[in-house]
């Protein structure tokens, strides 16, 4: 059911968020995400996104499955940008509709966790003065952030 | 079977893919993980820490103790920075 799509260009948050509830009576609510590619102290030019293509869209669905085994959900849509992302561009974006509000909230906050520590993807960063800072390194609070969700219930 | 190498594994490795052909003796992700090691300098550094590479089996996230038996593709790489 969910709808998930790895690319290289830019998406448009609104009209995706919107066609999650267009023409339906049932959605109650839409809850969205848009990861942004952040800059800190400005000097990053870009950041370099790699992954493991076919994987990448598996590992999504799964998650898109998970969320769906959990929650009642109506509707989700997943994308993932890969390659060359400048600063303020928008990275990644995750939509779920829902009849209420608690579980489109639950399950767009679990699909971000899952995103940031499942799905095969891996962040460089470039700097403005050309230089290829090396590879990002994992940040626990993500590993914990995810861990909530397979914590026994 | 087919291995893909992503990020700091590919480049340390040097290479994107390969084929390879493990001895019957290599059975798990690990047993896979210490026969590359000893494949030259490159695979030694990639794998210098074993728990800081993750694996895939066939595009699905594996441990160190899964078996590779009948897998297409193994896939070695560090944890995910997505998102």
């Amino acid at each position: 059911m969910a709808s998930v799509r790895v690319q290289q260009q830019d998406f448009d948050p609104g009209a995706e968020a919107e066609a999650l509830a267009r023409g339906r009576t049932d959605v109650g609510a839409v809850v969205s995400f848009v990861g942004h590619c952040r800059d800190e102290g400005g000097s990053l030019a870009a950041l370099e996104l790699e992954h493991y293509p076919g994987m990448a869209e598996e590992e999504i669905a799964r998650a898109a499955g998970e969320a769906e085994a959990r929650w009642p959900l109506l509707g989700a849509t997943l994308i993932h940008r890969y390659g060359r992302i400048m600063p303020g561009e928008r990275i990644v974006f995750v939509a779920v509709a829902a009849a209420h509000r608690g579980a489109a909230f639950a399950a767009a906050e679990m699909l971000m966790d899952y995103l940031k520590t499942r799905a095969p993807f891996w962040k460089r960063a470039i700097r403005s003065d050309g230089a290829v800072e090396g590879w990002i390194e994992t940040k626990r609070e993500d590993d914990q952030s995810a861990a909530r969700w397979s914590a026994a219930d | 079977m087919k291995a893909l190498y992503f990020a700091w594994v590919r480049e340390r490795v040097g290479r994107a893919e390969e084929e390879l052909n493990p001895p019957s003796t290599v059975k798990t992700v690990g047993d896979l993980v210490a026969w590359l090691r000893e494949r030259g300098e490159g695979y030694a550094q990639a794998f210098d820490k074993p728990s800081a590479v993750r694996a895939a089996l066939d595009r699905v996230h594996a441990r160190e103790h899964a078996s590779i038996a009948g897998a297409r593709e193994v896939a070695f790489f560090p944890p995910m920075t997505g998102g």
